[in-house]
Parts: structure tokens; C-alpha cells; sequence
């Protein structure tokens, strides 16, 4: 479970301060399915950050599981990281001279997974999003859709309790954007991960639970009643 | 996965890695030509010196000549004319002492029991000048004219002039080296080969034998069994030595006490020739036995490399200022580039780097892939350079260019031995430059290799550790 208190993350360029998040306070429970709205520059990516332990608050606290990410040591942060959370990015981030499998085995890398089990893992998940055919693909061989699920397959293979998503339709067109929705939330169900995701996209944030939406900084929380 | 990744980075990437390791190559292939050419000069020089001194000696102790007295030294030669009609040859050798003022027996031990001293070893050198052939006096001749002498001026006798007579010799110069024949480790005969006969026994302390070096008993027709007489004594010519060189120190060699007896100097030596206990500390025995044995000048073989001259001299000075600095300043340029390309590298995967932390990767891992990426192109370049240094020696060592090397010169009467035992005057000797590969020098290019790939890791290494996983991402957007 996350909780955020009074969490500010301010940038300072030149002479201006920007206010990204401003004294946020959000709790998150176990298994939820939370979208983040809100217009460009709001601080959306930014909390998405400060939840998945890849930048620290300048005030506040983004405890996990009753950890406070914001005091961690870096080494801390990164075990953390490495074994808890697992992150969807837009433009899918996988690495170009890796195959499928490869990419998938680099999130097994730092929890010092032997090499025959590493790959084994690698192929199930991939097998578990549909590319069970593409294991010693290329990234530049594939689909974009094919890529998201190869970036899905490596955010989960690991097993985290959340799940992050930084717009992970965002590149895609509207039937894949569909079919990934489809994979994600039906992995959602399997491993009732946390499901936390940033769009843009009105279609998928009438389909969340729980809609959250950030202007300047601050935070606004709605309860959808449809679904 | 770590060399699976880096593999196929560098696959990926391989016209940047390519420039990476053609200018390390490039560098590292100049350090070793650089270096093999240097250790051919030296070679080169070490034969030079060693055609003066011999193998082994590290030094020589001597006594600077005195200013010559004039008439004192300088040889005469007198001879009887003949009777009329008596055309037998006549002749006379001078045999001096060469070169520097000699030094008492005494003085060999004594330097021999300074600290550091290995073994010591005196030596006589000599040059004997031998004029033979015939004189034969004018004759008489009366005038059938008159009486009278047309010379001399009486006026009461015959009348008449002196008709003939006159002088035809050769004259012969040549050295002759005095060596104690129980150590034959250590002197100026070491630098020769036997190439017939034999060298001296241990036990031919005072023999009348002589080994005579391969040029001048090729000029004089001597061989193994031929007699040599000097000063009135015969020698039997045991053995024919040819000087590594091609230059000898002598014409040739006696044992020491033969050579003391015909130079009329007992229990002296011209030079004293040292070898040092640790070839390292030659400058601590230098000046022990400059303190210790007062008089004398000790001269090391790093003295006379200073006195060689010549296109050998110009050749080295050339290796070592000009080939040093360029091999150095391409290797840093190399260094620097493969510094600034790895980083500029790192710069443009900030996502890729990114995405790894965000997935857990420690810093130490991001950066131990990109200084081993940086590893290979620095091995692969190392070994490039090796590949194109060892070429560039052969081919050094194919054409083997001639260099002369003059030694001594001006120098040669302080005292020293340039020029070799007695020599005063500079001599020219023409070797061939190699350029010898040696393991130390492999070694050093694998060394420059590996300095290269952490050098240009480091560059990156450190980029890539200061990257945040944040800010990484956020080039996404």
C-alpha cells in the first residue's frame, strides 16, 4: 500500500521554482487500479516517479509497505525498485541489440537469477502476453504493439506488487492500444498487482475505478461508481 | 548477459569502436616502433662500446697521460750504414707504452676490493713501431780528370765525389695488447670470437704465445703455428681472433707479463677493467672507487655512450626526443578521443541507462558494462597496434638502415678509453640498426592497451554512474 503525504517536488530553473507536486497526499491500497489524469506539466510523470523510487520528494513522505522511499539509501532504493515495482514506459524502452527473451531477462539481472531459470522466466512471461513465438526477436523486428508487450512481459516477470505506467498506449493506435489494455488488465487480475497508470487517454480513464487528476501540482481523487 | 549485451553493443556500434581502436592502434604501434628502434640503437650502441672494452666490463679505471716532454718519448731509431756492396736488412722496434700513464699492479687489487666490485682486471696496451730494410753507405769516386775532392774542400788530395748509397725500409706500427690471461671473462679480448686455434691457457702467464686479431693476420699472413717477433722476441701465434665488430681493440694479444717486459713497464697496467656486482649500482662503485683510488679517471660505459657521435648518435637522439614525444602525444590524443567518444556514447543511451536503474541495475553494473565495452575496443586496439608495431619493426629490421658511430675524439686523452684500450683519436665503426621486439615492450603495449580501455571508461564510466534513473526517463517525454 502506498501512502503519500503532503509529498512537494519542486524544480528550480534559473530564477523560477516550479511546483511539479504540491503537498500531496494519496493513499493507494493493495490491489488498486488507479489512473492518473491531468493536462501536460501538471506533475503527472513526476508522481509517478516519486512512486516508483526513481527521483525523491523535496518534502514529504511516498511510503510503501510502510517504507518511506524518500529517506532510502540509493542501494536501498534500487533493491526496491528491483524487486517491487515494475515500469511500462510510452516509448517502450527495450533495449535495441537485445532479443525479446533478452530484454525480458534484464529485469531478472539484479535479483541474481541463475542464467537457465533467468531464461526460462523470460519465456513464460512472454508466452503469458503472446509472444511465446518471438523469443529471439529483435525489438526493431516488431510490431509497436509487440514491443509494449515485450516491455509488459519484463515489467511483471519479476513478479512486483505495482505496477507503474507511464502512457503505455501512448504510441500505439486504437486497436492495439485496446489489445494491450486487454493484456494489462487482465494481468492486473492474475497477479492483483497495484495498477497505477498515467494517460492521457479519456476512453481509458472513464474504465478505471479510481481516477485521479493532477493540475498544478495538486491532486484531485474521484471514485468512478461505473465499473 | 553482461557479455552478451557488450557483444552486441559493440556490434551495433562498431564504426565508433573501429575509430576507438584504430587511434589507440595507432598509438600504441608508434610506441612500439618507437621503442624497438630505441632498443636497436642501444643494441646498437652496446656493440660499439663492446668493440672497445669487451663483454662484462662496465667500467675502466685509467691515468690521463702526461703533457708530452718533447724528445723523451718520441722514438729513435738508429741504424749503421753498411760496407760497400752489403745489402742485409736491418731493423729496430720501439715498443711503448699506449696511450694513458700507467697504473702499479697494486692498484688493480685495490680497485678490485672496492665495494661493489665484481671483478677487476688490468691490462697493458701497447704500440710498437718496428723500422726494417737495408742502409748502405755512398762510394767514392775518384775524377780520371784531375785530383781533387769536389766536397770538402782540400786542395791536396784526389779529386772525386761520393756516388750511391741510401736507405729503402718499411716501417711497421702496430698495437699490441698485454691480457691477464687468468681471467678471460673480462677485458677488451672479450669482444673478439677465436675463429682458429685457440685463446690463452690460464696457466700461460708468461708464455711467449699470441693471438693475433683476423685482420691484421690476414695482412701479415699469420696463422695458428706462425712466429711473431717483437722487439727481438719470438711468439708462436696459438689462435686468430675476429672482432665482433669488425674493429679490434689490438693487432695483438700477449700475456700481461710478456707485455710488461717488452714495455719495460713491471708490474704495470694501462687500464683496469671493472665489472660490477649489480649492473644497477655501476654509478655508487664509480664514485667508491673514485674516492677510494685517487688519480685515477673511471669511465663508464654510460660516460662514452656520450661520446658517440655520428649518424647512430643523431639517429638515437632522434628515437628518443622526436619518437618519444610524438609516440606520446598520439597515444594521449588516442586516449582523449576514445574518452570523449565513449562518453559522447554513454550520452546518447541516457535512456537505455536510464531504463536499466529504473529496472533495478546498480549504478556499478551500468558502469562496469560501459568500461568493459570501453575494455574491448582499448584490447582490440592494443592488439591492432601490436599487429602493426611488430609489422613496422620487421620492416625496420628488413631494411637494417646502416648508421656510422664515431667514438672518442677530442675526448680521448682526459683519461678516459674512448677509442679503447690506448686509443687517443676517434674511430668510426658502421653498424646496422634492428629494431628487436622485446617482452617488455609487448608487455607495455598490452599495458597502453589496457590504460586505453580504462582511460576512455572512465570517461564514460563516470558519465554513465552520475545518470539518475529519473532523469533518464524523462527524456522519454
Amino acid at each position: 500500500m502506498y501512502e503519500l503525504n503532503n509529498v512537494t517536488k519542486r524544480y528550480t530553473r534559473g530564477k523560477d521554482t516550479v511546483h511539479a507536486l504540491d503537498g500531496i497526499d494519496l493513499t493507494i491500497p493493495d490491489g488498486d487500479r488507479l489512473v492518473i489524469q491531468g493536462p501536460t506539466g501538471g506533475g503527472k510523470s513526476t508522481l509517478l516517479q516519486m512512486l516508483g523510487g526513481l527521483d525523491r520528494p523535496t518534502s514529504g513522505e511516498v511510503v510503501l509497505d510502510g517504507t518511506d522511499l524518500a529517506r532510502l539509501s540509493e542501494a536501498r532504493l534500487t533493491r526496491v525498485r528491483s524487486e517491487s515495482i515494475g515500469f511500462v514506459f510510452q516509448s517502450f524502452n527495450l533495449i535495441p541489440t537485445l532479443t525479446a527473451q533478452e530484454n525480458v531477462e534484464t529485469a531478472l539481472v539484479p535479483l541474481g537469477i541463475k542464467v537457465r531459470e533467468r531464461r526460462e522466466l523470460a519465456a513464460e512471461a512472454l508466452r503469458s502476453v503472446g509472444l511465446g513465438e518471438r523469443l529471439g526477436h529483435l525489438p526493431g523486428e516488431m510490431s509497436g504493439g509487440q514491443q509494449q508487450r515485450v516491455a509488459i512481459a519484463r515489467a511483471l516477470v519479476k513478479k512486483p506488487k505495482v505496477l507503474l505506467a507511464d502512457e503505455p498506449t501512448g504510441n500505439l493506435d486504437e486497436g492495439t492500444r485496446d489489445e494491450i489494455m486487454d493484456v494489462l488488465e487482465r494481468l492486473w487480475k492474475e497477479h492483483g498487482l497495484t495498477f497505477i497508470m498515467v494517460t492521457h487517454d479519456s476512453t481509458l480513464a472513464k474504465k478505471a475505478p479510481r481516477l485521479a487528476t493532477l493540475r498544478k501540482g495538486k491532486i484531485t481523487v474521484q471514485e468512478n461508481a461505473a465499473t | 548477459m553482461f557479455f552478451t549485451y557488450l557483444r552486441r553493443e559493440l556490434r551495433r556500434r562498431r564504426k565508433a569502436a573501429l575509430v576507438v581502436a584504430s587511434g589507440l592502434a595507432l598509438g600504441i604501434a608508434l610506441v612500439i616502433v618507437v621503442d624497438s628502434v630505441s632498443n636497436g640503437m642501444g643494441k646498437a650502441q652496446d656493440k660499439v662500446l663492446q668493440s672497445l672494452y669487451g663483454l662484462g666490463t662496465d667500467m675502466t679505471v685509467t691515468k690521463a697521460a702526461s703533457a708530452s716532454t718533447g724528445d723523451a718519448q718520441r722514438p729513435r731509431f738508429r741504424f749503421d750504414a753498411q760496407n760497400n756492396g752489403d745489402d742485409s736488412t736491418q731493423s729496430s722496434d720501439r715498443v711503448m707504452v699506449q696511450g694513458f700513464q700507467t697504473l702499479s699492479a697494486s692498484t688493480v687489487a685495490k680497485v678490485g676490493s672496492q665495494s661493489g666490485v665484481s671483478d677487476a682486471v688490468g691490462g697493458l696496451s701497447l704500440q710498437v713501431l718496428k723500422v726494417s730494410g737495408q742502409f748502405t753507405r755512398g762510394r767514392f769516386q775518384q775524377n780520371e780528370s784531375g785530383g781533387g775532392f769536389q766536397r770538402g774542400g782540400g786542395t791536396g788530395g784526389p779529386q772525386g765525389e761520393v756516388k750511391g748509397g741510401g736507405a729503402d725500409f718499411d716501417v711497421n706500427n702496430y698495437s699490441v695488447y698485454g691480457t691477464d690471461v687468468t681471467k678471460p671473462g673480462l677485458g677488451p679480448l672479450t669482444s673478439s670470437k677465436i675463429t682458429s686455434g685457440r685463446t690463452f691457457k690460464a696457466t700461460e702467464t708468461d708464455a711467449k704465445v699470441v693471438v693475433a686479431d683476423s685482420a691484421y693476420a690476414k695482412e701479415k699472413k699469420y696463422k695458428a703455428g706462425s712466429t711473431v717477433t717483437i722487439k727481438g722476441v719470438t711468439f708462436t701465434v696459438i689462435g686468430i681472433a675476429t672482432a665482433d665488430s669488425g674493429d679490434s681493440a689490438a693487432d695483438l694479444y700477449i700475456p700481461l707479463k710478456q707485455a710488461q717486459t717488452l714495455g719495460d713497464a713491471k708490474d704495470k697496467v694501462t687500464t683496469i677493467y671493472v665489472k660490477a656486482a649489480d649492473s644497477k649500482k655501476i654509478d655508487s662503485v664509480k664514485s667508491a672507487i673514485q674516492r677510494h683510488v685517487s688519480g685515477t679517471t673511471v669511465t663508464t660505459s654510460a660516460d662514452l655512450a656520450d661520446t658517440v657521435s655520428g649518424s647512430l648518435s643523431t639517429a638515437s637522439s632522434l628515437a628518443a626526443d622526436v619518437g618519444t614525444w610524438l609516440s606520446l602525444a598520439v597515444l594521449v590524443a588516442a586516449f582523449l578521443v576514445a574518452g570523449l567518444l565513449t562518453s559522447s556514447a554513454v550520452s546518447r543511451r541516457v535512456r537505455e541507462f536510464g531504463t536499466l536503474k529504473a529496472l533495478g541495475w546498480r549504478s556499478g553494473r551500468v558502469t562496469r558494462q560501459v568500461v568493459g565495452e570501453a575494455m574491448v575496443n582499448g584490447l582490440v586496439g592494443g592488439a591492432l597496434g601490436i599487429a602493426l608495431g611488430l609489422a613496422g619493426a620487421y620492416v625496420v629490421t628488413a631494411i637494417s638502415p646502416g648508421l656510422q658511430a664515431q667514438v672518442g675524439g677530442g675526448t680521448g686523452g682526459g683519461g678516459g678509453f674512448p677509442g679503447g684500450p690506448g686509443r687517443r683519436t676517434a674511430k668510426t665503426l658502421e653498424v646496422a640498426l634492428t629494431a628487436p621486439v622485446s617482452v617488455t615492450t609487448i608487455v607495455l603495449a598490452v599495458g597502453l592497451a589496457v590504460a586505453g580501455g580504462l582511460i576512455a571508461g572512465a570517461f564514460g564510466g563516470w558519465r554513465a554512474s552520475r545518470l539518475r534513473p529519473a532523469d533518464a526517463l524523462r527524456r522519454v517525454e
